[in-house]
């Protein structure tokens, strides 16, 4: 068991409509690395971390999650979804999306009880979010948004974390605070799988790239991913994106 | 003017009802209170999944299913309603779900889709089988809660109970209320996230088409008493007033019961003073219901708007808002 990887990707496809968004994936995630997911609109980012949790059908390949289906090893994994993926007007307290976290570990017709209370309470105080326990989800900022998903995926206390661009709309202190918290969990020994849109930043953020468009076009250590050709091959021919790419290069260099 | 509204008697319309009438009010406004109730439970799920309209298509698909169910089965009795309705609430969403995601027809015209073509097979067993099937296409649409207490009452060891209607009523009514409460961590997580739901091990597909079947039991049970087309404002009204008043779903909940009461007692002494049908007079005042709160919640009612649209231009820089 401790010697399974947090994530193993076999020959995936996933396809939307007989169109192929994922083909051939293959890939070994090792324990405790921050990797972040890069590539261009519409390259299977989402879809990716998506079907690694068993949320879309798989065309063919298989998942494994600390060497189980993931349908097993659900505890194990948490996950933080796209800000807007959810209608932010739902009649609930910042406290209960929270809770939501503690779900997957109670039994049916069991209600959290305090123990769950008290690690929600310190989930939302390691984001900075405990003042705002009570407030309805609407009254918050999309930067509060994200910390208080980000406090909910802390409270399903798992080994794997799969972020949808957890950056995505934040100010500029919602990201620092993030990423030091993906640090701090990293160092406990956490897998944390994020999808990232913004180039120049990925460098600086991650452990790990996994450049994808489609296919996996490179896996590996930031610094030995993260170039020029590697870059090319993810986001093709495109100008704008290859000029920033060549800034980020020039930058690393 | 005289011929048009009956003349209003105080004593008629709010003192009879409550004192020598109350065999007759006081059946018709529980029964009343429990459709509604139950209804606006489920009703309350449907809207925060923005599934209102699929409450809209399940009750009008039911009549394709009780009309087969009696057909297969010959008889009136509850338990073929039940499953006849369950069935077809079943096919209807396993229909909707299909033609959404199989087809690019979105998912507003798949449930347009649906549901008129069930309820037009429905309307073509009926009225080929009509000799046979023992059901008032009248009251299938529209209900008729005026004969429940003319019904003869279950006596159940020596005490009398109530008519048989109601009963069964009050048992899905309060069967509705314990599902919410037993599944109203599944119910809640997904409905707000189901990719979470899913990932958390809690199966949001089965919690889908578990609602769907509730539904379609509620619906069924309500049918005789408000019929087809009523039965969906008791989905979504007292819902959609109560969200109006609060933001915590709890509340929200509590609110819906609050709602069905009241529409249903006001409802009852409008019919009794308009002598109109009942269940018709009981969706006006759970509407004129939402309208007040509309207009008077404290939270974003339309006079608030209104007064700090007033407060915003004409007092623009003197009056600074607190927060």
């Amino acid at each position: 068991m401790t010697d399974a990887p947090p994530l193993e990707i076999h020959d995936l496809t996933v396809a939307y409509h007989k169109k192929p968004v994922l083909w051939g994936i293959d890939l070994v995630v090792p324990r405790g690395k921050l990797v972040g997911i890069v590539g261009p609109n519409g390259a299977g980012k989402s879809s990716l971390i998506k079907a690694a949790m068993g949320l879309l059908p798989l065309s063919s390949g298989w998942v494994k999650v600390f060497g189980e289906p993931v349908a097993k090893n659900f505890r194990r994994v948490g996950y933080v979804p796209q800000r807007e993926s959810v209608d932010w007007d739902f009649p609930v307290s910042v406290m209960d999306v929270v809770l939501m976290g503690r779900y997957g570990r109670l039994g049916l017709l069991r209600r959290p009880g305090k123990a769950d209370r008290d690690i929600a309470r310190e989930c939302l105080e390691k984001v900075k979010m405990l003042p705002y326990a009570s407030r309805q989800i609407s009254n918050l900022s999309g930067g509060q948004q994200q910390r208080v998903f980000l406090a909910r995926a802390l409270a399903q206390e798992s080994d794997l974390y799969f972020m949808d661009e957890p950056f995505a709309g934040v100010d500029a202190a919602t990201e620092t605070a993030i990423i030091a918290l993906l640090h701090e969990l990293k160092d406990k020994g956490k897998t944390l799988m994020v999808v990232h849109h913004d180039l120049p930043t990925a460098r600086n953020y991650f452990d790990m790239l996994l450049l994808l468009n489609m296919r996996v076009v490179a896996f590996g250590p930031t610094e030995q991913v993260f170039n020029y050709e590697t870059l090319q091959q993810t986001y093709g021919g495109r100008l704008t994106i290859l000029s920033e790419v060549a800034e980020a290069v020039r930058a690393k260099g | 003017m005289n011929n048009l509204i009956p003349p209003f008697n105080f004593q008629h319309v709010f003192v009879a009802p409550w004192t020598e009438n109350i065999s007759t009010f006081g059946w018709t406004a529980l029964m009343g209170f429990l459709v509604a109730a139950a209804c606006g439970l489920v009703g309350n799920y449907l809207i925060l999944r923005r599934m209102a309209l699929v409450g809209d298509a399940i009750s009008h698909s039911v009549l394709p299913g009780i009309a087969v169910a009696f057909l297969l089965s010959g008889s009136r009795g509850s338990l073929p309603m039940f499953l006849g309705a369950l069935a077809a609430g079943i096919v209807t969403t396993v229909i909707i779900e299909t033609i959404h995601k199989q087809s690019r027809v979105k998912q507003d015209a798949a449930i347009g889709i649906a549901f008129t073509s069930l309820f037009a097979l429905g309307v073509i067993i009926i009225s080929l089988y009509a000799s046979k099937v023992d059901l008032d296409q009248e009251c299938v649409l529209y209900g008729e809660i005026a004969f429940i207490p003319l019904e003869a009452p279950v006596r159940f060891a020596g005490l009398t109970l109530g008519p048989p209607t109601v009963l069964r009523m009050a048992v899905v009514t309060l069967l509705t209320g314990l599902l919410v409460a037993c599944f109203y961590k599944e119910l809640l997580v997904s409905s707000f996230d189901p990719a979470l739901a899913i990932s958390l091990g809690i199966n949001a597909i089965f919690v889908h088409y578990a609602l769907m079947s509730w539904l379609s039991v509620v619906v069924v049970s309500a049918f005789e008493s408000v019929g087809a087309i009523l039965v969906v404002a008791m989905l979504i009204l007292p819902g959609a007033t109560a969200a109006l008043l609060s933001q915590r779903l709890p509340v929200v909940l509590g609110l819906t019961l609050a709602h069905a009461a009241l529409s249903a007692v006001l409802g009852g002494h409008l019919a009794t003073w308009l002598d109109c049908s009942i269940a018709g007079a009981m969706v006006v005042m759970g509407a004129a219901l939402f309208c007040l709160v509309w207009i008077f919640s404290p939270g974003e009612g339309l006079l608030r708007r209104c007064g700090d649209m007033v407060v915003s231009r004409w007092l623009p820089r003197r009056v600074g808002r607190a927060d």
